[in-house]
């Protein structure tokens, strides 16, 4: 290289839109008020690991007249992503944001029995996936209620920015199976996109109408994966409750033998 | 709205077998093609599918979810699908969404026509 002939400078690599590889969950950082639960040490699991029906669910809202580029809301919405859950569904994204390999620790409170408040407990978290301008996916533990992945994305249709969330998931084991065609945790989990949906729309002004699509991919559900209930992240958070006292205890006993 | 880039071939190479030649991208907007493509590689009654990926330019998450429901459309047709021509990038992939454990994948042609026989 000589002053009087300079080389182009390179351009800086773009860096991935993947995760870089990941066959153990592993939290680093802890955002605060955060449980970590039932994600540390856990395997990725795909929709081809689950053990109930695959089902492809997609939910989207016409962000009609936010003049915005797909892009741009899609910045909006990475950057207020926990505040568009609704408020028994909490996301604690680190500090590095929606990025892709970085854990997102999830609490949220499920009802026991459909039409019931939700008070039960369950503590779990997605892997970033992939990530870019107009895409996020996440990808759940094992034991997480289900095993597949969501993806939220933003795109111009007819002159009109939308938002999607889609998801391509099982029910992790038999239970939650159980829990998804009888209990009515599956309308509970739509309530939920709806809801992130709706409360993206408000945030650009817009009475948005969510539409959606259900498609049965898979109507089998996989045997082999119903010992997947070992590591069922709503029992094991119970468990963790139900067990607090006796950890309570030790701890002071623990600190006196030392 | 993002534009369908991908380009698919599909190759008759024995009565049971098709090859899917894929050039471009695999993203949300490909799913057309892709099934189109996988209806011709199937109509004369081949039961094997090898999905050729040397010329991919791009895949997104959206793109591997379409494999998915390709590979289940093909189970349950008790059909047979393999794959072959990742680069290092996108076998990273294939293991990182865990893909590998359902589609097998092989260097090249030849191996993955060696595989099936």
């Amino acid at each position: 290289m000589n002053a009087s002939n300079p080389e182009p400078e390179q351009p800086e690599p773009k860096p991935s839109a993947w995760s870089p590889p990941v066959s153990r969950m592993k939290v680093t950082d802890v955002p605060a008020g955060a449980m970590n639960l039932n994600v540390d040490g856990m395997q990725p699991v795909s929709p081809l690991q689950g053990f109930g029906q695959m089902w492809q669910k997609t939910f989207k809202v016409r962000l009609t007249g936010v003049n915005l580029t797909a892009a741009e809301v899609m910045d909006v919405w990475k950057a207020n992503f926990p505040k568009f859950q609704p408020p028994e569904n909490r996301f604690y994204p680190t500090m590095s944001g929606l990025t892709p390999g970085q854990v997102v620790l999830i609490d949220a409170k499920v009802p026991a029995l459909p039409g019931t408040p939700s008070i039960l407990p369950v503590s779990t978290g997605v892997l970033v996936l992939y990530a870019d301008d107009t895409t996020v996916t996440v990808m759940t533990p094992e034991g997480h209620p289900e095993s597949g992945w969501n993806t939220f994305s933003t795109f111009e249709e007819d002159g009109c920015v939308v938002a999607q969330c889609q998801s391509l998931c099982r029910p992790n084991d038999p239970l939650y199976e159980f829990f998804n065609r009888y209990m009515g945790a599956s309308g509970q989990q739509d309530k939920i996109w709806i809801h992130v949906l709706n409360s993206l729309a408000e945030h650009f002004g817009v009475q948005g109408q969510v539409t959606t699509s259900k498609v049965l991919v898979d109507p089998k559900v996989q045997w082999s994966q119903a010992k997947n209930i070992w590591q069922n992240a709503a029992i094991r958070t119970v468990v963790y409750f139900v067990t607090a006292p006796v950890r309570w205890f030790r701890k002071p006993a623990v600190k006196e033998n030392r | 709205m993002t534009a369908e880039k991908i380009h698919l071939l599909v190759r008759k190479v024995s009565p049971q077998t098709s090859v899917i030649d894929i050039q471009g991208e695999i993203n949300a907007f490909a799913e057309n093609a892709l099934m189109d493509a996988y209806t011709q590689a199937t109509s004369n009654g081949a039961r094997q599918i090898v999905l050729n990926f040397s010329d991919l330019d791009y895949m997104n998450s959206s793109g591997i979810g379409l494999l998915v429901t390709l590979l289940i459309r093909v189970n349950r047709q008790k059909q047979r699908l393999i794959a072959y021509g990742l680069s290092e990038h996108y076998q990273q992939i294939f293991e990182l969404t865990r893909l590998n454990e359902a589609i097998v994948t092989y260097p090249g042609e030849a191996e993955a026509l060696a595989a099936l026989n």
